[in-house]
């Protein structure tokens, strides 16, 4: 073992009682902390998160001179997997930052408890009135002839395996040794084995059992263990042990109970940890194997508190981070009175982790107990897998698995709650059925420990994705999770892509309303309306990282601002996409089409007449009906454009933008034999109260006079359809695109004028709410139908008048772009040609 | 054709602009790789700054080159061969922002510092373009 003491200058250690000075008494109480590991950092986070900040004066005595790191991953440090600087959990600064005196590399002594002083090594003493001791374990140091050197240090070449020191001498002697020797085939061995191997030296076990990982597995499944072990090299020596080790320098190898010399130039000691009591004891304190606590985790000193590796609850040491954390919890509501009353019953351990690259889930007992007690095993020796569950009275009480922890979440929940089990026992340990997989994950209950490492429970992680990250990488950024052992790697990705309902993202930004602004939709418009930012320039000044343009975000923006300003908006023709800047969709060739309005799909003569003129004058290359129910002319050169327009002098369709487009309709009632009611000209009436507003995508509209659908109202954006007695039904979320979609069903009302209101705050909402590019087909199911009816049916009057004005704000700002652009173009040289500068058809006239 | 926009002198060119060297060398439109091309070509004057609204672009011919300049928000001039290398594409029509163009038709876009498409479209070409005496000043 090597103790690290002194590690910082003394100079630190001025001693802080009250301050009575002239500049004021610090009226806190004084909690002191014997112990700056796993445990003891995490009462204080824990005290901290609970505003104890306020009530207590903290002070950590840390034995280590380092800050507090994560002791689980050492055997990863070992393995060169990790740097020891990202195992860090709180550096030094940290403490300072959170106000926490840390005494690292101080040990202390002895506590007077009547005094209420702690004394530590250095000679200082130091006041408390609340005392938590997390003194932690050590290793254990077998008995053993040679081991130690005449002024009782450890050979050299031995080494425990506990601090961050331990594992830097290893690494050291890694580089200059070839042959080690493990003692223990516990876990922290058979890490340490697979770590040193790793570095090339060759590997023995020695390990006293009569299986591997005896505390965890049955005999069977040690057996199996051993071979996976040994198939990578590693030599395993069960059921004996290392009595002497051969020196006298420096170890050169150890013998063996049956006599036996193996030589070594490395003796690691991995047999297993004591619980640290030495200052409990001699203050006073109960200590049976630990120090002994209630189940408000106090000693038999009122004042004093202990937690972790060191504390005795009902008999049972833990040597697991888990049930650390629990007790971490429940004494930070104790001492902040948080929670006068909280207990800790003791943890039903379960643990997951991955041994020498092998999967291992345990928990509770590894073999039947009783002889009622029903035991099931699987047992594949050569794929290395050995699965066991002992059930007793019909409740899970113990499971092993051994290579396959494929059932884990489902098992750790019916260990944890004592949930139903399957008639059919064979189906706790595999899936006879496929697809079964999620189900696990999905019925993993929220505060189920998901992240042993680093304490995250599958709620934390579904309230991270609920927050919007949707990536797994953000997920265990953002909680830790899988970034301790990572053996809950799989198990993590899983609850998030639960969570996220498939929706999982590999980038933060998907949630961005546009790529070039790090915002999703609903603050983007907060901070917009908050900073009055009417052009997309400013828009990108104020809010885009280093105020830099994004040429793929200008058009999203460009539509969100008019949704938000409506003609208060300040135009920047360089913000519009081209479509938009020439009123007409650009074709292939770089040509644009023309499409005039023409409301509900009805025309007349001299409106045909028109634009047969017009087609014919400017060469039109094709004139074609859409599917729209309008008449497109296209291959129009950029430059003919408000030639045409004026000529034809009528208001643009939209055929190009993203926004509202057109209202097919049926003949309805005029002569239609089957119509019920007049959709014609419900669809003219929609398409001039809607017409030009720009919304996240194309919206398309039909209305028809009866269920016979002969203008697919039932896969529109916006369907109206007549069904008799005055009465209309209002289809949303329909498409017959790509994607082929039947509306949903979003009300039935009873008259032309509520068609027009309802299917208006149906448009406001999903231009309010939806991404950009997202077409109601999308948004609807995304958001929900009864979320949808929610709002628009029973909102309150407040916010169905904001939907309203919303909307009338975009209505009252409709200029037909034709008319105003084809009088006065909006910027030098819009309408000039880009290419082809010289005649190059593309396209052949027809 | 009645033109009733006001900016009929900006109507397209397709002779070889005025001022300049006669373009008697160079001369080869197609596109050959990206980057800007060597200090031998020859400037010609496309027409003034002022033709190109910020943040826009517009076609130009120079010697008997299409190219297409562009007036970032930041001031800074560009250009660029005229039609995208994907599939001919009118850049002069597409948008911009300080690093890169992007082609109207399939959103391809390419850097300004290289001509390098950030996706899968070969690169587009650069030409060296200044401003003197508010006139344009592309190099082919």
């Amino acid at each position: 073992m090597t103790a690290v003491l002194g590690g910082r200058p003394a100079g630190v250690s001025t001693l802080h009682f009250a301050m009575d000075d002239a500049d004021g008494v610090d009226t806190r109480q004084r909690l002191v902390v014997v112990g700056n590991g796993m445990a003891g950092a995490r009462v204080v986070e824990e005290v901290l998160e609970r505003g104890g900040g306020e009530q207590f004066a903290i002070t950590v005595f840390g034995e280590e001179p380092h800050g507090n790191y994560n002791r689980i991953m050492l055997s990863h440090v070992l393995a060169g997997e990790e740097h020891e600087d990202d195992i860090v959990l709180n550096s030094h600064d940290w403490y300072a930052d959170q106000g926490v005196t840390l005494r690292a590399g101080v040990r202390i002594d002895r506590i007077d408890t009547h005094a209420k002083i702690v004394y530590a090594a250095d000679g200082t003493t130091t006041a408390y009135d609340q005392l938590v001791l997390a003194t932690g374990s050590r290793s254990f140091i077998p008995p053993m002839t040679g081991l130690y050197t005449a002024d009782e240090q450890l050979l050299p070449g031995v080494f425990g395996f506990r601090t961050i020191d331990d594992t830097r001498a290893m690494l050291a002697a890694a580089a200059e040794h070839e042959r080690a020797i493990v003692v223990g085939g516990g876990l922290l061995g058979l890490e340490a084995a697979r770590a040193l191997q790793g570095h090339g030296l060759q590997v023995e076990v020695v390990h006293a059992g009569t299986h591997l990982m005896n505390q965890q597995l049955d005999p069977d499944g040690g057996a199996i263990l051993k071979n996976s072990v040994e198939a990578l090299g590693i030599v395993v020596h069960l059921a004996t042990r290392t009595t002497e080790a051969i020196g006298p320098d420096r170890v050169r190898g150890v013998v063996l109970a049956d006599g036996r010399a193996v030589d070594a130039d490395m003796l690691v000691i991995a047999a297993g940890i004591r619980p640290v009591t030495e200052v409990a004891l001699l203050s006073g304190l109960e200590v049976e194997r630990g120090i002994v606590v209630d189940d408000q985790l106090r000693t038999d000193d009122p004042d004093v508190y202990a937690v972790g590796e060191c504390a005795q609850h009902r008999g049972e040491l833990y040597g697991l981070v888990a049930p650390v954390w629990e007790q971490a919890r429940v004494l930070a509501d104790l001492l902040t009175g948080t929670d006068p009353d909280a207990e800790y019953h003791g943890s039903r351990t379960a643990t997951k982790l991955k041994v020498a690259g092998v999967d291992v889930a345990t928990m509770g007992v590894n073999r039947p107990e009783r002889d009622t007690d029903e035991f099931l095993v699987i047992s594949e020796p050569r794929r290395g897998v050995h699965l066991s569950v002992v059930v007793r009275d019909d409740k899970l009480i113990g499971a092993t698995l051994l290579g396959d922890t494929r059932k884990v979440a489902f098992l750790t929940q019916a260990f944890d709650r004592g949930t139903p089990l399957p008639a059919e026992r064979i189906k706790l340990l595999v899936d006879l059925s496929d697809g079964a997989a999620e189900v696990g994950v999905a019925e993993l209950p929220g505060d189920s420990q998901v992240c042993n490492c680093n304490g995250v429970t599958k709620q934390a992680l579904v309230d991270t994705v609920k927050a919007g990250t949707t990536s797994v990488g953000g997920c265990m950024d953002a909680t830790r999770a899988g970034k301790g052992c990572g053996s809950c790697k799989l198990l993590v990705k899983q609850v998030v892509e639960w969570a996220a309902d498939g929706d999982v993202t590999e980038d933060a930004s998907a949630n961005w309303y546009v790529p070039g602004i790090p915002l999703a939709k609903p603050e983007l418009i907060a901070a917009i309306r908050d900073q009055q930012l009417r052009s997309v320039s400013a828009v990108f000044t104020a809010l885009a990282p280093g105020g830099e343009e994004d040429a793929k975000s200008k058009m999203g923006l460009t539509s969100l601002l008019r949704l938000v300003w409506g003609a208060e908006y300040e135009q920047e023709n360089d913000a519009k996409f081209i479509n938009d800047r020439v009123h007409g969709n650009i074709q292939r060739d770089g040509t644009f089409s023309v499409v005039p309005q023409m409301k509900g799909g009805v025309t007349t003569p001299a409106q045909l007449r028109k634009i047969a003129d017009v087609a014919e004058k400017y060469e039109v290359p094709m004139v074609k009906v859409t599917g729209g129910q309008r008449i497109d002319l296209l291959g129009v050169r950029k430059e003919d454009l408000p030639g045409m327009w004026a000529d034809l002098g009528m208001p643009s369709g939209y055929a190009y933008g993203k926004s509202f487009r057109t209202v097919k309709t049926c003949v309805g009632t005029d002569f239609c034999r089957f119509g019920l009611g007049d959709s014609t000209q419900l669809g003219i009436d929609l398409e001039t109260r809607f017409q030009g507003i720009e919304s996240p995508a194309k919206i398309k509209m039909a209305v028809v006079g009866c269920p016979r659908n002969c203008a697919e109202a039932y896969v529109k954006d916006v369907g109206v359809v007549a069904v008799g007695n005055g009465r209309w039904e209002v289809y949303v979320g329909g498409a017959a695109g790509a994607s082929v979609r039947k509306g949903d069903l979003l009300a039935t009302v009873d008259s032309p004028a509520a068609v027009m209101e309802l299917s208006g705050r149906f448009i406001q909402y999903y231009r309010e709410n939806a991404n950009w590019l997202e077409r109601t087909y999308d948004f609807v199911p995304r958001v929900g139908l009864e979320q949808i009816r929610a709002v628009l049916l029973e909102g309150s009057a407040e916010v169905l008048a904001g939907l309203d004005a919303g909307l009338q704000r975009s209505i009252d700002a409709y200029t037909d772009p034709w008319g105003q652009d084809g009088a006065q173009p909006a910027t030098p040289g819009q309408f000039r040609t880009a290419l082809p500068l010289v005649d190059l058809p593309m396209v052949p006239v027809r | 054709m009645s033109v009733t926009h006001s900016d009929a002198p900006e109507a397209p060119t397709s002779g070889p602009p005025k001022a300049g060297t006669p373009a008697t060398e160079v001369a080869d439109g197609a596109v050959t790789g990206g980057g800007v091309t060597g200090g031998a070509g020859v400037p010609h004057e496309v027409g003034r700054v002022d033709d190109v609204p910020p943040g826009e672009g517009r076609a130009f011919v120079a010697g008997d080159v299409q190219v297409a300049v562009f007036r970032l928000r930041d001031g800074s001039l560009h250009a660029t061969q005229a039609a995208c290398p994907h599939s001919g594409g009118p850049l002069a029509d597409g948008q911009t922002d300080a690093s890169v163009l992007v082609c109207p038709l399939h959103l391809y876009a390419f850097r300004w510092s290289d001509g390098a498409c950030t996706g899968a479209a070969p690169p587009v070409r650069l030409f060296p373009v200044a401003e003197r005496d508010g006139a344009l000043v592309v190099t082919v």
